[in-house]
């Protein structure tokens, strides 16, 4: 049953809700730092990255609520319309948690694969939305930043998996 | 707690039906904030929420300004001292003479019996962080309205215009700058005194002129200033400088492309400007008077 592309899953110890708090909080922190010039374009959206990683891993752990309400805060804090960033928000975060078991399984370049597509798309509701808004086509270095996301995936879900590994067992030899 | 089993049978609506629900409320709350601004309460709440987030998010680069105030080496002080005691100097002759070119304005300005013009107070902020919206080019600056801030206060930096207030909250407002597309200032040439719309092109220190006729006198270089029609920009504040213009006769207008003279992009401090003074009503628009003769043709 097992390709080539599938890795044994391993046995985490259960995340704390707190944990998933704290880095909701860091990711809508990282958004709010002012990039300038070329970073701008590059960086990625943060929120939505860490709402895909917990609608992936933590499917039962996070909510529909609480992505639509990080979207709003990410409204207010950028100026944008409101409901703009929640709309795309809970759409990743369904996409997450119907996609969880099978990305789950696949090793980290294939996740990869599938994050890239799902960010895009979050970025092509904000577009559609703002288009319908009277907004034009910002070029195609819009873009940039779900790739960027994407290549962030990997060391992302490295460090979140850490405090949910088990410590080694001081009695076995 | 966490090592219950999951409540299996009690999970409440499917995800497909939460994602509609959540769905047909962004759908009413986007309707709802771009077509009627009806959520301005609303967006003051969650501001109120986002507040101590924006203000964190925006220390780093505060403690970093601070950092490398703190290794400023002598000779640079030194340097900057003898610059701006020069520059204070030839500030302190053009007061003076603006002082005397004021007394004597104010002097005409009673003999022709016009409209004094008013100095408007200001209120110093700082920009916080620009927003990262691809679709818009806005600041958010750290007065609100705990300031008395008011949507549609031109904002300036030390030498010209750089957007204008369009929301606010308790202690934020958000400036849009005038790059931004679908902003627009009424401008005056200062060489030439034609009056002109100077509008935003979404592009980082771009500028375009709109409907000039191909033969109207504009060049390279040209400074522009706000005519003050508007009765949102006070008369006479710097907002850009001719960079390019293009004829070509296939097209109606010339293209005429500016570039800010103020700090658009720059983090710096900037004054945000009092209310205009009232601009005189619009005269009612009286009724066609349709001509007798026309009437009785038809």
């Amino acid at each position: 049953m097992s390709g080539p592309s599938m890795t044994p899953q391993e046995l985490l110890l259960p995340v704390r809700p707190g944990f998933i708090f704290v880095t909701l909080v860091a990711a809508l922190l990282a958004n709010l730092l002012s990039w300038s010039g070329w970073m701008a374009w590059l960086v990625p959206d943060f929120v939505a990255l860490l709402v895909l990683y917990w609608c992936i891993h933590e499917p039962r752990k996070i909510g529909f609520l609480a992505a639509w309400l990080l979207g709003l805060l990410m409204d207010i804090a950028d100026g944008s319309l409101f409901g703009e960033h929640a709309l795309a928000y809970i759409i990743l975060a369904y996409a997450g948690m119907a996609l969880h078991r099978r990305v789950q399984r696949f090793s980290m370049a294939p996740q990869i694969l599938h994050v890239i597509p799902l960010l895009l798309f979050t970025d092509c509701v904000v577009l559609l939305v703002r288009a319908l808004a009277g907004a034009d086509f910002p070029g195609y270095a819009y873009f940039l930043g779900s790739f960027a996301g994407a290549a962030l995936w990997p060391p992302l879900t490295h460090l979140l998996k850490l405090p949910q590994r088990p410590r080694p067992d001081p009695d076995r030899v | 707690m966490e090592h219950t089993p999951p409540p299996l049978f009690r999970t409440g609506p499917t995800p497909l039906a939460r994602l509609m629900i959540f769905s047909m409320l962004s759908v009413v709350l986007l309707i709802a904030d771009a077509r009627f601004n009806y959520l301005t309460f609303l967006r003051q709440v969650t501001a109120v929420i986002v507040y101590p987030l924006q203000r964190l998010a925006a220390a780093p680069a505060a403690i970093g300004g601070h950092i490398s105030d703190f290794f400023v080496t002598h000779s640079s002080l030194r340097n900057d001292n003898q610059r701006l005691s020069q520059q204070n100097l030839e500030l302190a002759r053009e007061t003076q003479q603006t002082r005397a070119l004021q007394l004597e304005n104010t002097h005409l300005r009673g003999l022709l019996a016009a409209r004094e013009k008013l100095a408007v107070p200001a209120t110093a902020a700082e920009i916080l962080y620009a927003a990262r919206d691809p679709f818009a080019r806005k600041v958010m600056i750290d007065q609100g309205l705990q300031r008395d801030i008011e949507a549609g206060r031109p904002v300036v930096d030390h030498v010209g215009v750089i957007g204008q207030v369009t929301r606010v909250y308790p202690w934020l407002s958000e400036v849009t700058l005038i790059t931004d597309k679908g902003h627009l200032v009424p401008v005056m040439n200062v060489r030439t005194g034609l009056r002109a719309v100077l509008a935003g092109t979404g592009d980082d220190g771009k500028l375009e002129l709109r409907f000039i006729p191909l033969a109207a006198d504009f060049q390279n270089g040209d400074r522009l200033v706000t005519s003050g029609i508007d009765g949102v920009y006070p008369p006479g504040l710097p907002v850009a400088e001719v960079t390019n213009v293009e004829r070509n006769t296939a097209y109606l207008f010339a293209n005429i492309t500016c570039k800010p003279v103020a700090g658009v992009n720059n983090h710096a401090q900037v004054l945000v400007l009092g209310p205009m003074p009232a601009t005189p009503e619009r005269p009612e628009e009286t009724k066609e008077v349709t001509p007798q003769k026309k009437r009785k043709k038809s």
